[in-house]
């Protein structure tokens, strides 16, 4: 049967056209992933589902009966909830209470029952294999549990289809896992699901069809089954893409990042990094492995001056013989250090600004881009269309939109852009590059991050993928509770290349 | 076009729901709306005099409203421009009586201005201060420094200031009064209109210019749109609060030069007529813009000066009334389903 069929839906903003004649048809009791190049108009297309936008023309059947949905209230009645890729919960109430917030199923001045409800959660969750304590505060979960807890909140509405847009850009191995055996058993039940991804291998692993956009047009719908990785590429990008990238030796020069002994504890006295030690010489890439939490985001805000209030430090930090411990991003950013902070959306930009203000956001003080007290806004113009050009950034520069009028991946590129665009560049700081980009831009992203390295600059790559380490790092330091555990030398990754598998698994035990 | 008016729609459709409301109300004290009404644009914008009297108003309540305008940027509210406008009279007042007679005007006024915008900015600083230095609340500081400032004047008046007999103080020197409009230009006859409408003018163009033309002002949003964005930027946030803060109190010390400098020509208790409050409604329904400030201290002006005209016939209280319905209108209006589907409908989504 079909869950939800689409006739015709096209959708504009100003000149660009976000869907274009999309015909599409879910079946129920399926998990179906759209895919496409960033941009292609997969979150808008979701969103029309969702009621949140409304199609310019085209139809929408839901099991069977025609209907318009104006918003997410109608659409939630209509049993299709939407997981959004910032979750929208309360971080002070329990687990209970954000579930239950907005419907409580009882008369305003009746006792709220929440013992009986948070037992039916518990006893859901568990069902699906998600375990979750239903009296927990929001905010002492992780990522990974928040999100299963916007899950079990579109449950709890009865939803019968779920939309999930890029769910797993901010999780872990192991929370992938978990959320695909959810989704499994969440099938098994009969509902449908819908979900946006980047990484084709999840594709082949959970979805059951595949539909693949590309610019604004639904171009093929496939069984699964049928369809190789390859295949799914050459759809989305419409050429053959390199699913990883060639990396040429490189020719490491003075040390640029000389880290030694830092230590650091936190307010409430817990270790975060302990005798951290490491180097990084001009024209290479150090890569960081490890799980989330054991010290990363403390490493990187560290030596973007930004540590947090009470944070007690030792241990030295030197940039071509400059502490940078204890200076401003101000000052760091001018010494020639750029900084890709993972999450971008939240801490890289500026929505409501335009594109080009972005484009200089955080570099807004370089000489470059002054005209008197203001900006020269020709110059600034200027730059941006060149970078817009060279990171192929899908938008329209003339109008220059504010930015949340990008696609989640084009806003990504423009941190990018503008930090590997830093004059005087001598430490290009990146966690996660490629986090919610496309097959086609990881290519290019890739690509400019061994460009930039060959310019004889040393870079800092933390990255979730063991994959992207791998493939692009110089030497490799494996992170576990707060200290690098175990390095391994050029010579040893350019050897395991060769058996990737293998030795992936080796950096594993290293980091667990 | 459609695009462009869009945001007007909002404020005008408030103001109408709120003018017919207060119709009700007018009808409800036994009285013919619109006589009233008819009577009140008569004697406002109808008479020389009356346009007058709104302009002046209009320009104290421009500088309140930026006072207000300026820190909510970097998502502060200031609720202090009262103390702050306060602060100003007394100073103004104060440098106008210290010079010695004769000193040349422009020197005289310059000096009386300034003195005006130090202590009312040295209030606002200090709130940004506490707020910088140790976490306090912006809303607490200021509504506790509006009674500190306040008590603080009124001893200065009655144990040092005042004309024995009196509660003002003595009158400042001939060459630091703001000339008139109707004597300038021979218009608004008779009304307290002053020059310094063109400072409160000029200050909301300049405020205008300083925060969507300059790197500052680039700053300063960004700070109250996205702090930890600008934090990651490397944008100091605590020197944009110190000097949204200094600026917003500032702006309101300046009103002395239309109080003190081009109207009374001394200080005495009362002048300031609650306008700081009042400021902060007209920030509110110019949704913080420097240059819709203007209009909007207009309009609260004409509804001030309005309510005064008809006050023999219809207790101005009820313009009070109508001020805090226009008000609540703004607020709750964009909420209705019915205006949300309207504005729906006005969007360019679906141009070909
Ligand atoms: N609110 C908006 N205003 C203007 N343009 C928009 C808006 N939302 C999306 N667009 C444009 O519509 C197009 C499709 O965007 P959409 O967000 O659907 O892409 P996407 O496939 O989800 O991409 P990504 O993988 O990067 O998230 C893009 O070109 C984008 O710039
Ligand atoms: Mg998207």
């Amino acid at each position: 049967m079909e869950a939800i069929v689409l006739e015709n839906i096209s959708k504009r903003f100003g000149t660009v056209r976000a869907n274009r004649e999309i015909s599409l048809v879910i079946h129920k009791g399926g998990i179906h992933a759209i895919v496409g190049e960033n941009g292609a108009g997969k979150s808008t297309l979701t969103k029309i589902i969702y009621g949140m936008l409304s199609p310019d023309s085209g139809r929408m059947t839901l099991m069977g009966r025609p209907v318009r949905l104006s918003s997410p209230r109608q659409a939630i009645q209509a049993g299709i909830g939407m997981v959004h890729q910032h979750f929208m919960l309360i971080p002070d109430l329990t687990v209970a209470e954000n579930i239950m917030l907005g419907d409580e199923r009882s008369r305003i001045f009746a006792p709220l029952g929440i013992e009986n409800t948070a037992r039916n959660i518990a006893g859901v969750a568990e069902e699906h294999g998600m375990h979750i304590d239903p009296f927990a505060r929001v905010g002492d979960l992780s990522v990974g549990e928040e999100q299963r807890v916007e899950i079990l909140k579109l449950l709890y509405r009865n939803a019968e289809i779920l939309i999930l847009d890029e769910p797993t850009a901010v999780l872990t191995p192991t929370e992938v896992s978990q959320l695909f055996d959810a989704l499994r058993s969440l099938r098994a039940a009969g509902k449908t699901v819908i979900l946006i991804t980047h990484k084709l291998d999840e594709v082949l692993r959970v979805s059951d069809t595949v539909s693949v956009m590309r610019r604004g047009r639904m171009v093929a719908t496939r069984p699964t089954p049928e369809v190789t990785k390859s295949d799914l590429a050459q759809l989305m990008v419409g050429r053959n893409v390199l699913l990883r990238v060639r990396n040429p030796p490189e020719t490491p020069g003075r040390t640029v990042l000389e880290v030694r002994g830092l230590t650091c504890r936190d307010a409430r006295g817990g270790t975060r990094l302990s005798n951290l030690s490491f180097h990084i010489r001009a024209g290479e890439i150090y890569g960081i492995a490890g799980v989330e939490g054991n010290g990363q985001s403390e490493l990187l805000s560290l030596l973007w001056g930004m540590r947090d209030e009470g944070m007690i430090c030792s241990g030295s930090a030197l940039l071509d013989g400059v502490s940078l411990l204890g200076k401003t991003p101000a000052e760091i950013g001018s010494l020639g250090v750029s900084h890709i902070p993972e999450d971008r959306l939240r801490h890289g930009v500026v929505p409501a600004y335009t594109i080009s203000e972005n484009m200089i956001f955080g570099r807004h003080r370089e000489k470059m881009f002054h005209r008197f007290a203001g900006f020269d806004t020709n110059g600034v113009d200027d730059y941006t269309r060149e970078m817009v050009r060279r990171y192929d950034i899908r938008c329209d520069t003339e109008a220059d939109p504010p930015l949340s009028g990008l696609s989640g991946g084009n806003q990504q590129k423009v941190v990018l852009a503008r930090e590997i665009g830093r004059p005087g560049l001598k430490l290009l700081m990146l966690a996660q590059p490629t986090r919610g980009v496309d097959i086609g831009a990881i290519e290019t992203i890739h690509r400019k991050i061994l460009e930039t390295r060959d310019r004889g600059i040393a870079m800092l790559l933390v990255s979730a993928e063991l994959d992207e380490i791998v493939a692009l790092s110089s030497r490799i330091g494996c992170l576990y509770k707060g200290t690098i555990r175990h390095e391994f030398s050029t010579g040893e990754i350019r050897e395991g290349r060769s058996r990737e598998q293998e030795f992936q698994k080796e950096i594993g035990l290293h980091i667990t | 076009m459609l695009k462009k008016l869009l945001p007007l729609a909002t404020p005008l459709l408030a103001v109408t729901a709120a003018l017919l409301l207060s119709a009700l109300f007018i009808f409800a004290t036994g009285r013919d709306p619109v006589a009233i009404y008819g009577k009140m644009f008569a004697m406002t914008l109808g008479s020389d005099y009356g346009a007058g009297q709104i302009v002046f108003r209009a320009t104290t309540l421009v500088l309140t409203g930026l006072a207000v305008a300026i820190p909510f940027k970097v998502r502060l509210f200031n609720i202090g421009g009262e103390g702050q406008a306060l602060a100003g009279l007394l100073a103004a007042a104060a440098a106008g009586t210290a010079l010695p007679e004769g000193t040349p005007p422009l020197l005289a006024i310059t000096f009386c201005s300034a003195a005006a915008v130090f202590a009312g900015g040295s209030v606002g600083l200090f709130a940004g201060w506490l707020k910088v230095r140790h976490g306090v609340n912006e809303v607490i500081s200021t509504i506790m420094l509006n009674f500190i400032v306040h008590a603080f004047v009124g001893y200065m008046l009655t144990w040092h200031m005042a004309v024995p007999s009196t509660v003002h103080t003595t009158e400042i020197i001939e060459s630091a009064k703001l000339p008139m409009l109707d004597g300038l230009l021979g218009i608004w006859k008779k009304s307290p209109a002053n020059m310094s409408v063109l400072f409160a003018l000029a200050g909301s163009l300049l405020c205008y210019i300083v925060l969507f033309r300059t790197r500052t002002g680039y700053e300063v949003r960004a700070v109250g749109i996205r702090p930890e964005a600008a934090r990651y930027a490397g944008i100091d946030a605590r020197w944009h609060v110190l000097g949204a803060m200094a600026a917003g109190g500032a702006l309101a010390g300046l009103a002395a030069t239309n109080l003190v400098l081009g109207y009374k020509h001394y200080y005495e208790a009362g002048l300031s007529g609650g306008a700081g409050f009042l400021g902060i409604a007209v920030a509110l329904l110019a949704n913080a813009h420097p240059l819709w400030i203007t209009a909007s201290a207009f309009l609260f002006g004409f509804l001030e000066y309005g309510g005064l005209t008809v006050n023999a016939y219809v207790p101005k209280d009820i313009f009070m009334i109508v001020q805090a319905i226009t008000i609540l209108m703004i607020l709750a209006l964009p909420k209705l389903p019915l205006v949300k589907r309207l504005q729906g409908l006005l969007s360019p989504r679906s141009e070909p």
